[in-house]
């Protein structure tokens, strides 16, 4: 547009515009370059050392190269097979198999697919390990001999679990993670009621997760109007004692909890003082639920109040007296005028808490006992003791993707201005 | 927020009750700092008052376990390897984050938002999740059980608060300043150095503590990637907890509360610095 009022004026030849126009382009892509060369380091900082991560973990819960790598023979053996055929592997694959458990077993790497066909089937180990042992003395034809070793190698769900495992990349983690398995025949149902584990823990997860975010916001709230109503110096006094329990570890708060709650705990012994409680029947406080939502909804407090106060600031005082002026009741008065305004604040302090409370490890695991823990606990299980990394991964694919899900609709639905920061 | 004068019975019922349970709020929010200071003088192995605590009889108070704590090579070891960490991660943080948040000030950035997204996604991503994708690729390029994953993995949580700190205080900076300073012949590095870094000093300082915080009490990525020659004071504290609980702990908790009485002091200076710079007033 400015070139055309400079055309107009007749000041410029068509050359010099055109010069111009390109000098402009040439000046806006080098401050495009030098903005993106500012933000680079970080940017290549965080795709290796955070992205790659996540993508690993990703990659993680649909890899499958155990059975295909340590089975080499079974597995191209078994590609010609016909799984719904109902007929045993031919001769053939018998003494592929018998080859693959003679090398696996001296390169000691027969354990691993045995354990990663356990995931799928349990005896699968014991079956593939007990014949490992015995497979080196073995002369061919291999069949019956296996069958008599093992009736399992007679089985043909045992064939169909390893031709379906022999893949390279695997859905089985996910389908665990979900509490269903796939039948020898392929299908996939829900394993029964008294099996399942991880959809109940995510319910329980969920569900805590909004009665700390409740309990945060009930608690928090009321604080927040306080400070926000409160004269500057006043309130910055008492926003110490928001701000001291936001600064200290996590792991101190959990402890102050754990010296507070447990039966022989400061609270306890002061019930117990009182005669409120008789000493023989202390409450148990901690190390179940009750617990974690006690020290959870403690630790996570700060994080509610801060976007809360942070919004209350803005909210002139004027109009609640106008509306009281106008004849409102103060309860009509808050609901009608008040409270409208806070919510901005309300749902930014409500996803930063509940999203901070899905994903908790630490807390649920001190202070959880068996009824107390999360997702996250689930996760850590796996990763540490079952060295099941798949599920691991799989798992946290799923809690990730909620937690994802709700960052994004969040931001549908409140719009681009994040209260995400920090005061 | 006086009670105004016309207030009627029921509305100056609502008014005290409103204060008492906000009273109630704030001692919910501040006793378990504060208990765990008398409890960490405890004479015995317990972790509760005895007897002779509530009659403060001097013989049932001890240093004994600050004692414990200090002769502990173990713990000692614990504070040296938090300190490594915490520093180098923290500086780490402070640069990239601090070039970062300048690139992203600037209006003809692309792709602002994925970027943004981008940078700030370690602290969206619950700490579990990304414990277990470290752990998984960094034992694959082998930087695990080292201090190198550590520091890695501390910067990468620490930065989106860098990040987030300093683009706020450039979100008022007056860039007439540094054109101001170029007119007056100063070169654009000179510049940088005299007129934007002390504008943005508190941004870079209280997100780097932020960092610092991050890192010193970051335990779930530790014990995930880190090896027994790099535990941590966190670390320590999480075995501490769960094998034996012993008032050592309390101990240490104590000093943390100091210590974080100490950053807490710090940040609320700089931040009445940074308004009082930036024109706002803080009364």
């Amino acid at each position: 547009m400015m070139a055309n009022t400079v055309e107009a004026e007749g000041q410029l030849t068509p050359d010099e515009q055109k010069r111009l126009t390109s000098d402009m382009h040439r000046s806006l892509r080098r401050k495009k370059v030098r903005a993106l060369f500012l933000v680079a380091p970080l940017l290549i900082f965080i795709m290796v050392t955070f992205v790659s991560p996540i993508a690993t973990m990703l990659f993680r819960s649909i890899d499958n190269p155990q059975v295909s790598e340590y089975m080499p023979n079974t597995t191209a053996a078994l590609a010609s097979w016909d799984g719904d055929s109902n007929e045993l592997p031919d001769e053939a694959t018998y003494a592929a198999l018998v080859e693959d458990l003679v090398v696996g077993r001296k390169n000691h790497t027969i354990g691993k697919a045995a354990t990663r066909l356990n995931y799928e089937k349990s005896q699968m180990r014991s079956l593939l390990t007990g014949t490992a042992r015995k497979a080196a003395r073995l002369k061919p034809p291999y069949k019956a001999q296996l069958i008599k070793i093992n009736k399992g190698w007679g089985d043909i769900d045992n064939w169909r679990v390893i031709k379906r495992e022999s893949k390279p990349y695997t859905t089985s983690y996910y389908i665990a993670a979900f509490d269903m398995e796939t039948t020898p025949e392929g299908e996939i149902r829900m394993l029964p009621e008294n099996q399942r584990v991880y959809l109940q823990m995510l319910w329980r997860t969920v569900w805590m997760s909004v009665v700390i975010t409740l309990l945060t916001l009930l608690l928090g709230y009321p604080v927040s109007y306080l400070l926000a109503s409160l004269p500057m110096r006043v309130a910055n006094t008492l926003m110490i004692l928001v701000l001291l329990p936001f600064w200290t570890s996590l792991l101190v708060r959990t402890s102050s909890w754990i010296a507070l709650l447990q039966g022989q705990g400061v609270i306890n012994d002061i019930l117990v003082w009182f005669g409120l409680v008789n000493d023989e029947s202390r409450l148990s406080m901690i190390y179940n639920a009750t617990g974690t939502v006690i020290a959870m909804t403690h630790i996570l407090l700060p994080f509610m109040i801060l976007p809360l106060y942070s919004v209350m600031k803005t909210i002139p005082p004027s109009y609640m007296r106008a509306a009281r002026s106008l004849g409102a009741t103060p309860f009509t008065a808050f609901v009608k005028v008040y409270l409208p305004q806070s919510v901005p604040g309300i749902s930014a302090g409500a996803i930063l808490v509940f999203i901070l409370a899905i994903g908790y490890y630490i807390t649920p695991a001190l202070v959880g006992g068996q009824t107390g823990q999360f997702i996250g606990n689930m996760i850590a299980y796996h990763m540490q003791s079952s060295l099941n990394w798949g599920l691991a991964a799989a798992l946290g694919v799923v809690l990730l993707t909620l937690v994802l899900g709700i960052y994004a609709l969040y931001s549908r639905l409140f719009g681009g201005n994040n209260q995400m920061t920090l005061r | 927020m006086a009670l105004p004068s016309y207030a009627g019975p029921l509305e100056t019922f609502w008014y005290y009750a409103f204060r008492l349970f906000c009273g109630m709020v704030f001692i919910f929010l501040i006793t378990p700092l504060l208990i765990i200071i008398p409890l960490s003088f405890n004479v015995e192995p317990y972790f509760s008052f005895t007897e002779g605590m509530l009659e403060f009889d001097p013989d049932a108070y001890s240093l004994r376990w600050y004692q414990e704590f200090f002769a502990s090579e173990r713990w000692m070891a614990a504070i040296k390897n938090t300190f490594i960490v915490a520093v180098c991660s923290t500086f780490l943080s402070m640069v990239l984050g601090t070039l970062a948040a300048l690139g992203l000030s600037r209006s003809e950035l692309p792709f602002k938002g994925l970027i943004m997204g981008l940078l700030i996604s370690p602290m969206i991503v619950p700490l579990i999740i990304s414990a277990a994708g470290m752990f998984f690729f960094y034992s694959s390029i082998g930087v695990s059980q080292s201090y190198m994953g550590l520091i890695l993995a501390h910067t990468a949580l620490g930065t989106p608060f860098v990040v987030i700190t300093v683009t706020a205080t450039l979100s008022g900076f007056d860039y007439n300043l540094v054109r101001a300073a170029n007119s007056l012949g100063a070169s654009p590095t000179y510049a940088f150095f005299k007129v934007t870094v002390p504008l943005i000093m508190t941004g870079v300082i209280s997100g780097g503590l932020f960092a610092l915080m991050t890192s010193v009490d970051e335990v779930v990525v530790a014990i995930f990637i880190a090896g027994a020659e790099q535990r941590t004071v966190p670390m320590q504290m999480w075995a501490g907890i769960r094998e034996q609980i012993s008032p050592t702990i309390l101990a240490v908790a104590t000093m943390l509360v100091c210590m974080s009485i100490m950053l807490l002091s710090t940040v609320e200076y700089l931040r009445r610095r940074s308004e009082a710079i930036r024109g706002i007033s803080a009364h």
